[in-house]
């Protein structure tokens, strides 16, 4: 994409050039076209529109469908302009090319209708149904679903283009207000069962629809608070930064590694921390089954995650097969807790039963890592993926079903008691979630604490480069292995915490799925840096939901798997150092440009120092 | 004196292709000892066998009397070797502190544990390593301390990397410092500046140094001994003065006179 | 692998009670001589269909230096695409009454699908990531991989698909020529033969054309081999292209053998194959068939001819492990593989 951008832009200054880019137009529109004719071949329009967006105007379905043609047609007239390019003007033309790459893309989604009129594709096509014609359509005959997909192609593709002619400032408040009135309409469930919790009945009855999504008073309002919180935080910004440029320049210097030391120190960032903890405690006791459940769910994939940050994120080890660990944490505690465990039944407390988690997780690790974590790292991926494989057959088959119940599983394990306060299970979400809490906590302590030490700093150099670190006298092997080590326990303990939640406990939740799960979790937050990986796995789980876990889209349920897969993907390529990075590790990942970033700059300190060392001034420490 | 160093009859065999050949060479307590050479005389891999990262075919490395053949390189630098690198690697996104923090590795012993409870052991430590690694990086004057404290490595000049390398092996507190190429890429003021200080490295922190240079004035100013090498073989050895007028030393630098600056 | 399970065969035939069959668990089901050459056969089969499919994974390993975990899901969708033209070959009764005509056009429109999968999946996922550290297209196509496998659930469901049945003159179980007394089953004996014919042209492409000569020089190095006037973008391209068709080959082999196919299906013989490439020394492609020989072989005979004799039950359900624990022991042991490799030096540092 990015050489046909550039190709563009540098063809742009000689004005009158509209024939060059008529091949790329019909390239984005038939890209639109495929676009469109996907979503509607998995079927997710005609899934979503059993439910409203906004009420009586847009419903999910056509919503799924109507940000393609938009998106492509902000894409298309995108202009990458270089150091030494003079921007084009933006005018009508853009506007036209944005609607004719829409009105393309609609043109394919009317064939589509046309052809599942003619063909009966159905067999292998699962979506190929009367439903989808009917909803590209609207009912009426074809001549106007086509004429109507045009026309909403073109106006979606315009609107698209449209967005470049606005000033910036507006742009970000169309999109703020769009981001919000979509989030609020689809989290109608979470934001219902919040706002009932709190006694504000009134509000959730307010903006939303009996039937579903958002009324369009409700979309209104929505969009009017996110437009004045938009503002108000641009105003503080605003603030902030003349403050920060009156003050002495010392201040503003570049300090990451003081920067990390200090996040927990300064008194700003521990308010923060504090009314971030206040707020999970206070939350889940306004907050309905269901949410909590939710949250639970959440936590517990947090706590995978951030022992996963600790292996992949700080020490720069791929460990695919992460679920491993989790499964033994899961068993290990299901045949010391459950009575119906078919080898051993010793029937301990769950706070007992734990600290034998910890101890067999971490020799179950050492096995495992011992020999891996010499290999090189992507052959050490592979190897850990056939580890995790090995395990969950091992606990799976038929030879071990004496002790692990094979594919029965092992059922019956009893909740987590606390010392007479509670007995935490499954039943009692928020009680679970208290739990997970409390041990994520211990994890975030834990990665918090390593990263700053010796240990932390060695895994650094060895993210950076292994031999050299070697070579500075870090043994690597051991350092790697803490960090395989650390992680196998915080993936236990999670692993022990789902077997109380659950209940029950079968190999079947520990498929590969799981690993890559969670690895698309701390990469999306963004790797090696904690708030990140919170970040992460709320909105991934949250919103999503986990392998076997719902999230608070479950329309999109069926999708979730296709969607993780696309956003690794794409996280990949436009952004990996995550949503929130760790400055170090995103320096790591665009060594590219970084590389040429210094040459200038050293390129210029090289001269700096030339000069100052010929005005002769030995400067003494 | 003290024999610090002593190699006896190493070979280094890649794949049929011999590049060090019953090679003898030893270094004494307290001494700046040069390693010269034609390009690809095997200097390097010299230098590589001795810190563990390539394995000798045959002959021996005694460190102190007692043979350091085999272990990792991480071993070998805990016994007291430290080296730089011909081409600068440094950790280049750490910053400068940290790139001599973590140096000081096997020198330290907190683990996980100290950190996690945040022990008095543990916080003492890291304030030592923080220390020593200011001490160490003022060797360098004002170069690398202030502000280029907290700057990533990256952004350093040249002259800077190199230095901050030199920091770095000092920081694993070794008796056998090698020096890789040092100089090299420096400037003739930056290089005046830096064979000074390599005087001082033995001086004032009692370092035995292993040297290999191109830069003849810096070979010639710091040294006490020469060593010349080609061909993965010692050729001749002695004063600077007594190798450059070596007629086979003269041969290897293909016939022309070694004095050539 | 295949040595020990010579000698073993070897043994049974002997003597068929020998003590090694009951080693531990004395109510072992011992392979009677017919059973164990099955095994081989299957094994043998299973092989080559590794072998093809990790040939994908060794040059785009070779050439690029990164595993492209999707190239498992290349594998799938030619098993998808066939599935779908056989299918509709078949309501259209020509499946059975021109069955060499269709059985081409099959073969070909799954080597095009598979070809065009690689190609675009390099496009667009693997080009803009030169250069990046290895680990982030291994990564990338991790995600890929994921994607493929869930719009193949999301356009075709998640339910298991048959393929039409096969006339009987091929499935019929026949005489080998060469060996009197050996009954194999027609199909099995197709697939053995078309995995040899497709190996013996990609050795003649890659060893004897000047693309091949381009692609091995790209793999050795990447800039100088662009100096030398080499289109590198060309030469990866169509090294996709080829790992593509191959994975497209053992494709169809797969649908006529096993007549099903799953969203999955590409995941574990995606997995084995790269195990295949390994085992066999990663860029070596003669060493990837030999590796996928070995392993096929080794994972048909080693459940019944190893762990039931020592008492593991249900040892079939094992057999992935089996794969999985060469794949480990090979990398531990002899981490260049078993032929040896053929990397470029930054590669192999």
């Amino acid at each position: 994409m990015s050489t046909i951008d550039t190709a563009h832009s540098m063809a742009a200054p000689t004005a009158a050039t509209w024939s060059p880019s008529i091949k790329r137009l019909a390239q984005t529109a038939a890209l639109c076209g495929l676009g469109l004719v996907f979503i509607s071949l998995i079927g997710m329009p005609v899934k979503l529109n059993s439910r409203a967006l906004i009420e009586p105007i847009l419903s999910r379905g056509y919503a799924s469908l109507a940000w393609v043609p938009v998106m492509f047609g902000y894409v298309v007239t995108k202009q990458v302009v270089l150091e030494g390019m003079v921007a084009q003007k933006r005018g009508a033309s853009d506007v036209a090319e944005g609607a004719i790459v829409g009105a393309g893309g609609g043109l394919l989604l009317g064939i589509l209708g046309i052809l599942i009129d003619n063909f009966d594709l159905r067999d292998p096509l699962l979506n190929w149904s009367p439903q989808l014609l009917e909803f590209i359509t609207f009912g009426n005959g074809l001549g106007f679903g086509v004429m109507i997909w045009v026309v909403i192609g073109g106006l979606s593709g315009a609107a698209g283009a449209g967005l470049h002619l606005l000033p910036a400032t507006i742009r970000r408040f169309i999109m703020v207000i769009v981001v919000a009135v979509v989030g609020i309409s689809f989290l109608e469930t979470a934001a219902t069962d919040l706002l009932q919790g709190l006694r504000l009945e009134f509000v959730s009855d307010g903006i939303y629809s009996k039937t579903s999504g958002l009324t369009i008073k409700g979309s209104v309002i929505t969009g009017a608070i996110a437009a004045v919180a938009l503002y108000g935080s641009q105003q503080l910004q605003q603030r902030r930064l003349t403050r920060l440029s009156q003050a002495p320049p010392a201040a503003s210097g570049f300090t990451p590694g003081a920067a990390i030391l200090n996040s927990f120190g300064d008194a700003r960032s521990r308010l923060k921390v504090g009314l971030g903890i206040l707020a999970l405690i206070l939350l889940p006791m306004v907050l309905g089954g269901i949410m909590n459940e939710l949250l639970a769910n959440v936590g517990l994939f947090l706590l995978l995650a951030l022992g996963l940050n600790i292996v992949v994120g700080l020490a720069g080890i791929l460990d695919l097969g992460y679920v491993a660990f989790f499964a033994v944490g899961g068993y290990t505690a299901a045949v010391l807790t459950s009575p119906n465990s078919p080898w051993l039944t010793p029937e301990l407390p769950w706070f007992v039963a734990i600290f034998i988690v910890v101890v067999v997780a971490a020799i179950v690790g050492l096995l495992i890592g011992a020999p891996v974590i010499r290999m090189r790292g992507d052959y050490l991926a592979i190897v850990t993926l056939g580890f995790g494989e090995i395990i969950r057959l091992l606990f799976l088959s038929d030879w071990l079903s004496p002790m692990f119940g094979g594919a029965q599983g092992i059922t019956n394990i009893p909740g987590v008691q606390v010392a007479g306060l509670a007995n935490v299970k499954g039943t009692d979400p928020r009680a679970v979630f208290y739990l997970v809490m409390a041990f994520c906590a211990f994890a975030i302590y834990v990665s918090w604490r390593l990263e700053g030490s010796r240990l932390g700093r060695a895994w650094m150099a060895i993210r950076e480069d292994e031999s050299v670190a070697e070579a500075m006298g870090i043994n690597t092997v051991n350092a790697k292995l803490m960090a395989f080590v650390t992680g196998a326990i915080l993936a236990s303990l999670s692993g022990a915490i789902f077997a109380a939640k659950v209940g029950s406990i079968f190999p079947s939740s520990f498929e590969i799925l799981v690993s890559v799960i969670i690895l698309v979790i701390v990469i999306v937050g963004g790797m090696g840096r904690i708030a990140g990986v919170m970040v992460g796995a709320a909105v991934l789980i949250g919103v999503l939901g986990g392998p076997s876990q719902p999230g608070l889209l479950q329309e999109l349920a069926e999708y979730k798997l296709l969607i993780y897969g696309a956003l690794l993907v794409w996280m990949m390529l436009k952004r990996p150092e995550g949503l929130l990075p760790n400055v170090r590790r995103s320096r790591e990942l665009h060594g590219d440009e970084l590389t040429q970033d210094a040459w200038i700059k050293s390129q210029v300190a090289a001269q700096d120092e030339i000069d100052s060392d010929g005005a002769g001034s030995e400067v003494p420490s | 004196m003290n024999r610090l160093l002593d190699i006896r009859n190493l070979g280094v065999v890649f794949g049929g292709l011999s590049a060090m050949n019953d090679l003898n060479f030893h270094v004494d307590e307290g001494e700046i000892v040069s390693v010269i050479g034609p390009n690809g005389a095997g200097k390097t891999t010299f230098f590589n066998t001795i810190t563990g990262l390539v394995h000798p075919t045959s002959g021996d490395i005694l460190f102190e009397g007692s043979s350091i053949v085999g272990l990792d390189p991480s071993a070998i630098t805990a016994l007291g070797i430290a080296r730089t690198f011909q081409n600068v690697r440094l950790f280049a996104n750490m910053t400068v502190l940290e790139n001599v923090m973590v140096s000081q590795h096997c020198r330290t012993k907190q683990g996980a544990f100290g950190a996690l409870l945040n022990t008095k052991a543990f916080r003492q430590e890291e304030q030592e390593i923080r220390e020593r690694a200011h001490e160490v990086l003022s060797f360098f004057g004002s170069r690398l301390i202030g502000y280029r404290l907290d700057q990533p490595a990256y952004v350093l000049s040249y002259a800077n990397r190199r230095r901050l390398e030199i920091a770095r092996a000092m920081g694993t507190q070794p008796r056998l410092l090698l020096l890789d190429e040092p100089v090299a890429g420096m400037n003739p003021k930056e290089t005046e500046e830096l064979t000074k200080l390599i005087g001082r490295l033995r001086s004032e922190w009692g370092f035995t140094i292993v040297i290999i240079e191109h830069d003849m004035n810096v070979v010639r100013d710091v040294s006490d001994r020469v060593v010349v090498l080609d061909h993965g073989e010692t050729i001749a050895q002695g004063s600077f003065d007594e190798v450059s007028s070596d007629p086979q030393v003269i041969e290897a630098y293909l016939g022309r006179p070694v004095e050539k600056k | 692998m295949l040595v020990i399970g010579l000698l073993a065969f070897v043994a049974q035939q002997i003597n068929p009670t020998n003590p090694f069959a009951s080693w531990v668990n004395p109510d072992a089901n011992r392979l009677t001589g017919p059973a164990l050459r099955d095994l081989i056969i299957s094994g043998l089969n299973l092989g080559v269909m590794y072998g093809l499919i990790a040939l994908g994974y060794s040059m785009v390993y070779g050439v690029l230096g990164f595993i492209n975990f999707a190239h498992g899901e290349v594998f799938m969708v030619a098993v998808m695409s066939s599935w779908i033209t056989s299918e509709k070959l078949f309501e259209a009764g020509l499946w059975e009454d021109f069955f060499i005509p269709s059985l081409l056009l099959t073969v070909m429109i799954a080597i095009v699908v598979s070809t065009t999968t690689a190609v675009v999946m390099e496009r667009i996922a693997y080009r803009p990531l030169r250069g990046s550290p290895r680990l982030i297209p291994l990564i990338t196509s991790i995600g890929v991989s994921f994607f493929l496998q869930n719009v193949a659930i999301g356009l075709f469901g998640p339910g298991a698909k048959r393929y039409p049945q096969l006339p009987e003159w091929l499935t019929a179980r026949r005489t080998l020529l060469w060996i009197p007394g050996v009954e194999v089953e027609g199909t099995k004996i197709l697939v053995l033969v078309v995995a040899g014919v497709s190996m013996a042209m990609l050795w003649y492409y890659v060893e004897r054309t000047k693309t091949g000569k381009a692609m091995r020089a790209v793999a050795e190095d990447k800039e100088i081999a662009a100096l030398m006037g080499i289109d590198v973008d060309k030469t990866i391209v169509r090294t996709f292209a080829i790992g593509g068709a191959m994975a497209g080959v053992a494709g169809i082999l797969w649908g006529l053998l096993f007549r099903s196919v799953v969203a999955t299906t590409g995941f574990l013989p995606g997995i084995k194959a790269f195990t295949a490439a390994v085992v066999g020394g990663v860029g070596n492609l003669g060493g990837s068939m030999a590796g996928g020989v070995s392993l096929g072989t080794a994972e048909s005979l080693g459940p019944l001819l190893l762990l039931e004799p020592m008492g593991v039950k249900g040892p079939t359900q094992l057999k992935d492990a089996v794969a999985f624990v060469l794949l480990i022991a090979v990398l531990l042991f002899k981490p260049s593989g078993l032929f040896g490799e053929r990397l470029s030096a930054e590669d192999r540092t």
